[in-house]
C-alpha cells in the first residue's frame, strides 16, 4: 500500500470518529436512540462476523445471545447489581452457551448448521417467554436503570450514546487485534480450507468452538447495552427475526470484512429511518434496495470496494511486470 | 534404530470395496520411499489412513515407535508428520507469506500462548526463508489463488516443510508441474532430505522423478503391496510390469 493511501485512511478514520462524537451533540432524543441502537447492533454483528465471516460457520442464533445478554442485564440491574457485573455474567454465560452451540458445527455445516442454530434461537425465545419466574414472560422487565460510568450518570440520551459508542470502540480494538493474531489466521483457515488446516496442525475442532464462543459473547455484550438503552425488555425483540436481521447486516455490509458490520448495521438500523419520508413505502423500498445490492454484489458493500481495489492492484502489478520482463524470465 | 514410520497390516474398506488390503511396511530415518501403482490401487487412501484423515478398518501405524492410529490429523502434524496434497490445497485468499505463516504457527506453544504471546515469534522470518528456498520470493505478497498451478504446487510443498517435520508424505508432488520447475522441486526435496534428515514417502506417477529421487520404491496394486525394493529391482520385476501394462 502506498504512503498516501495510508494517510488518506487515517484521515478518513479521524473524520468519521470525530463525526460520531461531535455531530450527535445536537441530535434529539430519538436520533440519539437510533444511533445508540446502531452502535449496539454493530457490536452484535461484529460477533456474528467473526463466527460467519471469518471462521465460515453459519449461525442463526446471534439474536438469542443478544437476548441472553439483555436479560442478564435487566434481571441483575433491576435487583441493584451494577451493569459491569451483569456484563461479566453475560459474557461468561454467552461464551459457555456459544461454545456448546459450536458442537453441532463439528458434525454439520452450511444450511444444516443454520437449522440447528435456528432451533436454538427458537428455544431461547421460548425460555424468555415461558420462564416467568425469571424473565416475567410476556409482561417484560421495565424500569431498567442506566449505569453510572466512572461516577457519571448516563440517564440522559447523549451520555448513554457515548457509553455505547465507547463500548463499540473497545470491542472494535479487541476485534482488530484478534483477527490479526494467530487465532484470526486460524479462523480464516477454517473458512478457506478445513482439511488443509487440519493437516497443518490446526486444531479445527477447538477453533470452531472458539469462533462460536467469542462471537456469541459479543452478542451478549450487545445485549447488556440493549437492556439499559430501551429500559424495558420483553421476549419479542429477541425472536428469530433479530438473528435474521443480524445475519443480513453481516452479509450486506460484507462478511469477512472488518468494517462490514458497521455498514451493515447502518443500513439495517438507519436506512429505514431515512426512508421514512416515503411513508407507507419505506419497508418496500428498503427491501428492494437490499435485493438489488445483493444481486449486484453478493459479497456485500465492502465486496464492491474490494473488487475495485484488487482490480487496480492487478493492473499496477501487470504494468510493473511489463516494464521489468527480465525479472519474470528468471522466475521459476 | 526404530523406523520413523511403521505401518502394520493397514486395511480400509468402503462398504463392499477393500481399498487398502493389509499393507505393511517400514520407513527408516532419512529414507525417501517412492509409492507407485496404477490409479485406484489405494495409494492415496493409504496416505489418508496413515495421516488420520481416514480411520483405518484395521491395522496400526507407529511414528518413531509411538502408536498413532486414531490420532487426528492435527495432532499427528504436531508430532512432526506433515503432508502435501494431490489436488491443490492452499488458502487462495491469503498471500503466499500468510499461507506459510499459517502452516508454521501451530507448532509452537499452546493455543492460549498463541493468542497472548508475541503474535509472530519468528514465523515471518521462517516463512521468508522457506519462500527463498523454494524461489517464490517475487510472489511473497501475492494471493496464493492468483499463482500458476505449478507455483501453487511448490507453495503446497513449502507449507508441508514449515515447522521442520520429521516425516513428510507427498501425494503426487510432480503432477502438473512443468519440467524446469520439476527439476527444481526434485533438487529442493533432495536438499531438505540431506540437510535436515527429513524422511519422505512420495506417491508419484512420473517414473523418472521417482526412480531418480527415491532410495526404495514400493509398488501397490489392488490395495496390496506388489513389490518393494530399490528402483532398479522394481523396474525389472515382471509382476510390476504386468500390473502397469495390464493382463
Amino acid at each position: 500500500m502506498t504512503g498516501t493511501m495510508r494517510y488518506l485512511q487515517i484521515a478518513l478514520g479521524v473524520v468519521v470518529i470525530a463525526g460520531l462524537v461531535l455531530v450527535p451533540m445536537n441530535f434529539n432524543r430519538y436520533g440519539l436512540f437510533i444511533l445508540s441502537q446502531w452502535a449496539v447492533m454493530t457490536i452484535a454483528a461484529m460477533g456474528l462476523n467473526l463466527t460467519l465471516g471469518y471462521a465460515g460457520q453459519v449461525s442463526l442464533a446471534q439474536g438469542a445471545f443478544v437476548g441472553i445478554g439483555a436479560y442478564a442485564a435487566a434481571i441483575m440491574t433491576t435487583q441493584g447489581a451494577p451493569l459491569i457485573a451483569a456484563l461479566v455474567v453475560a459474557i461468561i454465560l454467552c461464551f459457555a452457551v456459544g461454545w456448546l452451540l459450536g458442537y453441532p458445527a463439528l458434525r454439520v455445516q452450511h444450511h444444516y448448521l443454520a437449522f440447528v442454530t435456528l432451533a436454538f434461537s427458537t428455544l431461547a425465545f421460548l425460555v424468555f417467554r415461558n420462564e416467568e419466574w425469571l424473565t416475567k414472560g410476556i409482561y417484560g422487565i421495565s424500569n431498567i436503570p442506566r449505569p453510572h460510568v466512572f461516577g457519571f450518570a448516563t440517564n440522559r440520551p447523549l451520555p448513554f450514546y457515548y457509553l455505547c459508542l465507547g463500548s463499540l470502540g473497545l470491542v472494535s480494538l479487541a476485534m482488530w487485534w484478534l483477527i490479526r493474531s494467530p487465532w484470526g489466521r486460524a479462523f480464516l483457515a477454517l473458512r478457506e480450507n478445513p482439511i488443509r488446516a487440519l493437516s497443518l496442525g490446526i486444531d479445527t475442532r477447538r477453533y470452531t468452538l472458539m469462533a462460536f464462543a467469542i462471537g456469541s459473547a459479543l452478542g451478549g455484550v450487545a445485549g447488556t447495552l440493549y437492556a439499559p438503552l430501551t429500559q424495558y425488555i420483553d421476549p419479542v425483540p429477541f425472536n428469530l427475526s433479530l438473528s435474521l436481521d443480524l445475519l443480513m447486516m453481516v452479509i450486506v455490509g460484507g462478511a469477512g470484512f472488518f468494517f462490514g458490520p458497521f455498514l451493515g448495521a447502518m443500513i439495517a438500523v438507519l436506512l429505514p429511518e431515512w426512508l421514512r419520508f416515503t411513508q407507507g413505502y419505506y419497508l418496500m423500498l428498503y427491501a428492494i434496495a437490499v435485493i438489488l445490492l445483493l444481486i449486484y454484489s453478493p459479497t456485500g458493500i465492502l465486496g464492491i470496494l474490494d473488487r475495485y481495489l484488487s482490480e487496480r492492484r492487478t493492473k499496477t502489478a501487470s504494468a510493473l511486470r511489463a516494464v521489468a520482463p527480465s525479472r519474470l524470465e528468471t522466475a521459476p | 534404530m526404530t523406523a520413523v514410520l511403521e505401518v502394520r497390516n493397514i486395511s480400509k474398506r468402503f462398504g463392499g470395496i477393500t481399498a487398502v488390503d493389509g499393507v505393511s511396511f517400514e520407513v527408516q530415518e532419512g529414507e525417501i520411499l517412492g509409492l507407485i501403482g496404477p490409479n485406484g490401487c489405494g495409494k492415496s487412501t493409504l496416505f489418508n489412513c496413515i495421516l488420520g484423515q481416514l480411520t483405518p478398518s484395521g491395522g496400526e501405524v507407529k511414528v518413531d515407535g509411538k502408536l498413532v492410529t486414531g490420532l487426528r490429523a492435527s495432532e499427528l502434524n504436531r508430532l512432526g508428520v506433515s503432508r502435501t496434497f494431490q489436488l491443490l490445497q492452499v488458502f487462495p485468499k491469503l498471500s503466499v507469506r500468510e499461507n506459510l505463516i499459517l502452516a508454521g504457527q501451530e507448532h509452537q506453544g499452546s493455543m492460549l500462548s498463541r493468542l497472548f504471546g508475541p503474535s509472530d515469534a519468528g514465523l515471518t522470518e521462517a516463512a521468508d526463508r522457506m519462500i527463498g528456498f523454494f524461489k517464490l520470493g517475487h510472489l511473497a505478497g501475492e494471493a496464493a489463488g492468483g499463482l500458476s498451478y505449478g507455483q501453487q504446487k511448490l507453495l503446497d510443498a513449502a507449507m508441508a516443510f514449515m515447522g521442520g517435520p520429521r516425516l513428510v508424505l507427498l501425494d503426487e508432488p510432480a503432477g502438473g508441474v512443468n519440467l524446469t520447475m520439476l527439476a527444481d522441486l526434485k533438487e529442493r526435496l533432495a536438499a531438505i532430505n540431506r540437510e535436515k534428515r527429513a524422511t519422505f514417502v512420495v506417491i508419484e506417477h512420473n517414473m523418472e522423478f521417482v526412480m531418480s529421487l527415491c532410495s526404495r520404491v514400493m509398488v501397490m496394486a489392488e490395495g496390496r503391496v506388489l513389490a518393494m525394493g530399490c528402483p532398479a529391482e522394481v523396474r525389472a520385476n515382471p509382476a510390476v510390469i504386468e500390473a502397469y501394462l495390464g493382463h
